[in-house]
């Protein structure tokens, strides 16, 4: 397929993997964290970790939307599709994410509540529409990527009168989560990162500058195909190599500095920043999500339905936070593979073929046992 | 006395109700003008509550599916050829020669009879192609909402052929992997028309009765080890279920493996991976080494193998994962499938 063949060529990866195995340094460690769980799934599906030198170690980030979702916030969706019987639409990915007493929105549906997936806030409109008897509530989940459909969705919404659709907002920010890891007290052992994908379509490059400022890391941005990781990985370990520290973009086909302006607008008018936001895994971040703003009040179910957020403890074994904060590696966790796989996904790491660990299950596990 | 006089079907306008499954005359109305018209043959016409068969010859295979796809038409088939394919290939794929099908079907009350007709027909066609003719049949009508249009469950019979010993259980490091085509047509088909995507070239169903295939296979290299048709959960859990019950390992090379171009785009818009994608028409062979070649150039010569390819190795490994060697140079696992393929998020 044209401008999907020519970035999975293995001639090119090969090359490319020849020149990062000629630049890098024997006597030191380079690890790079991958912040998308796009590239996680990339890196993963192509068996890039084999290309790579010993020493170039890719750390798995949050960058998941559905590893990241506390248990809280399922549990609010599947309070609104169970107790009051809404028609609860959201992401295929969604559906999978453990909750409280054994739940996930599809074991939820199983139970009876009508939980419907749908490819985009386009789709859960129009249930709203063919339903206008029934509340019909959106979970709007993931990062920058995903938030500008919701905004077109909610000014639909009210240019229509459409008095039956709400959502859940639980979109997140990306730079906020980064800076929560590279401020953690007990410092990271991250190298450099590799930028988002499609996160930066849409916010461009510019908000990774204060990453390589003031903490000093590297960041170059990375489409989702093999040869984009390849090179971006390279970029990296020359920055390493020259002790820079500077935004690079690989993804100049689709990134730009700015970022996608229009989009941008349309998510300023509708939302505006959460104060706090509890992320799994990596805590409550200040300015890390978005709500509604008071003028949509009406499409936020939170408000609607009188939904609190309940904190609700992970499983005391589970490593998902270590693992996405890059401390930890999958293999790392007791739980894994054991009680937590994907079938019966425990952490959260689990449940998408973007998270950490279900990408090391499904795909690389024979790694660490033909040791 | 007058005979008494019956309106025939109305097939144009007519809807399944709840009298169609009763067991009264509507239901003898149905199964007549609907069903042994078009499926007619001299089983059929036997009118009993079984099918008296003619003695067989050698040792039985059964085997029964279910079927119950949505949308009940889609692009290359409909739910009725998909019901005969289905378990005829399940039958071919023991070594054996389908000779009889049973099929049940469960209708909901409201159906158009227009479009059971429709699927009737096209099961009529398909087993009259395939030669395999559905001898015995059930109806039943469940009320509306308690099914979605009409589900079918098929029985086929078959003979083992003598020479052949063909189990998901026999094969050994060092066979070879057989595949008959490009993978992913049939769930990409459904995939694209349930979410109304439309491509260039459109995607068709591969929906296709294998005993022909299989049985020009088996005249040539009888001492094939397992073969399987790679539907549900796509090759990926096929040789998955095959390392399982042979206690091995595969290594797949991603290159040999072929995927048409408008699949490839159906699974880059939905995140969907064709390895896990339904075939309905696409046969898994796994053949010892030194038979390979003639088995391959067997499965070419035939219409549905003309894309047969040798796509990897059965190996030795006590975890009996099935790994592939990507394009890239990497290597990867190609794991059991976890729930159903869901679309990822971003």
């Amino acid at each position: 397929m044209r401008y999907i063949d020519e970035f999975r060529d293995g001639r090119l990866a090969r090359g490319l993997a020849a020149a990062i195995r000629r630049d890098v340094a024997p006597s030191r460690l380079y690890r790079f964290m991958e912040f998308c769980g796009g590239h996680t799934h990339a890196i993963s599906r192509y068996g890039l970790a084999d290309l790579l030198p010993e020493n170039v170690r890719m750390v798995h980030g949050p960058g998941c939307p559905v590893c990241v979702l506390p248990i809280g916030r399922i549990d609010q969706a599947i309070r609104l599709a169970i107790g009051r019987g809404v028609i609860l639409t959201t992401y295929g990915d969604t559906l999978r994410v453990p909750a409280s007493e054994g739940l996930s929105l599809l074991r939820a549906k199983a139970l009876g509540a009508d939980v419907r997936m749908v490819y985009s806030t386009q789709d859960a409109l129009a249930i709203a529409r063919a339903n206008p008897r029934r509340e019909v509530v959106f979970l709007a989940i993931g990062f920058e990527t995903t938030t500008p459909p919701t905004a077109v969705a909610i000014l639909t919404a009210a240019a229509e009168r459409l008095g039956n659709f709400s959502i859940l907002c639980d979109h997140v920010l990306t730079p906020a989560a980064m800076h929560a890891i590279l401020a953690a007290p007990q410092g990271v052992q991250i190298d450099g990162f590799v930028g988002p994908a499609h996160v930066s379509t849409v916010i461009g490059s510019a908000p990774y500058e204060p990453f390589a400022d003031d903490y000093a890391k590297p960041v170059v941005i990375a489409g989702f195909e093999p040869l984009d990781l390849l090179r971006a990985i390279h970029l990296l370990v020359a920055q390493v190599n020259d002790g820079r520290a500077a935004v690079e973009n690989e993804f100049t086909r689709a990134v730009t500095r700015e970022g996608n302006r229009r989009a941008q607008d349309l998510v300023a008018r509708v939302f505006t920043l959460r104060e706090k936001f509890e992320w799994r895994g990596l805590g409550t971040i200040p300015s890390s999500a978005l709500r509604l703003r008071p003028e949509f009040a009406q499409f936020d179910a939170e408000r609607r339905f009188a939904e609190r957020y309940l904190v609700v403890a992970d499983h005391k074994a589970c490593a998902c936070g270590p693992i996405l904060r890059g401390e930890k590696r999958p293999s790392d966790c007791k739980l894994f593979g054991t009680v937590c796989t994907p079938e019966n996904p425990v952490g959260s790491c689990m449940v998408s073929a973007e998270g950490a660990c279900a990408a090391h299950y499904t795909y690389g596990r024979f790694r660490g046992m033909a040791a | 006395m007058k005979t008494a006089c019956t309106r025939p079907l109305d097939v144009k306008r007519g809807r399944v109700d709840l009298s169609h499954g009763s067991g009264g005359r509507a239901t003898a109305q149905l199964v007549e003008e609907l069903f042994v018209r078009e499926l007619h043959n001299e089983f059929l016409a036997q009118g009993d509550d079984g099918a008296r068969l003619p003695r067989a010859a050698g040792r039985l295979v059964l085997a029964t599916d279910a079927h119950v796809v949505s949308p009940l038409f889609f692009p290359g088939g409909d739910i009725g050829c998909l019901a005969v394919h289905g378990t005829i290939n399940d039958v071919a794929v023991m070594g054996a020669t389908p000779l009889y099908l049973a099929a049940s079907f469960v209708l909901e009350e409201g159906y158009p009879l227009a479009d059971l007709a429709r699927i009737v027909a096209s099961m009529a066609r398909s087993s009259r192609e395939a030669g395999v003719p559905v001898v015995t049949g059930d109806t039943k009508v469940v009320e509306r909402g308690k099914a979605d249009g009409v589900f079918i469950t098929t029985t086929g019979v078959g003979i083992l052929r003598d020479n052949v010993d063909c189990s998901g259980a026999h094969a050994r490091p060092g066979d070879v992997v057989l595949l008959s085509g490009p993978i992913g047509d049939h769930g990409s088909a459904i995939m694209a028309s349930r979410e109304n995507l439309t491509f260039e070239t459109p995607i068709v169903s591969d929906t296709a009765a294998l005993h022909g295939l299989v049985g020009e296979l088996l005249d040539a290299v009888p001492q094939m080890r397992a073969m399987r048709d790679a539907t549900r959960g796509g090759i990926a859990a096929a040789l998955n279920e095959i390392a399982r019950q042979s206690a091995v390992g595969m290594l797949l090379e991603e290159s040999a493996i072929t995927v048409r171009a408008p699949v490839e785009a159906a699974c880059e818009l939905l995140g969907l991976d064709p390895l896990y994608l339904a075939n309905e028409g696409k046969l898994l062979a796994i053949c010892p080494p030194e038979r390979a070649e003639a088995a391959l150039a067997a499965m070419r010569a035939h219409p549905l193998g003309g894309d047969a390819a040798m796509i990897g190795r059965v190996q030795e490994d006590a975890y009996r994962f099935v790994q592939m060697n990507t394009r890239l140079g990497g290597r990867r696992i190609v794991d059991w499938l976890s729930g159903d393929q869901l679309p990822r998020i971003c």
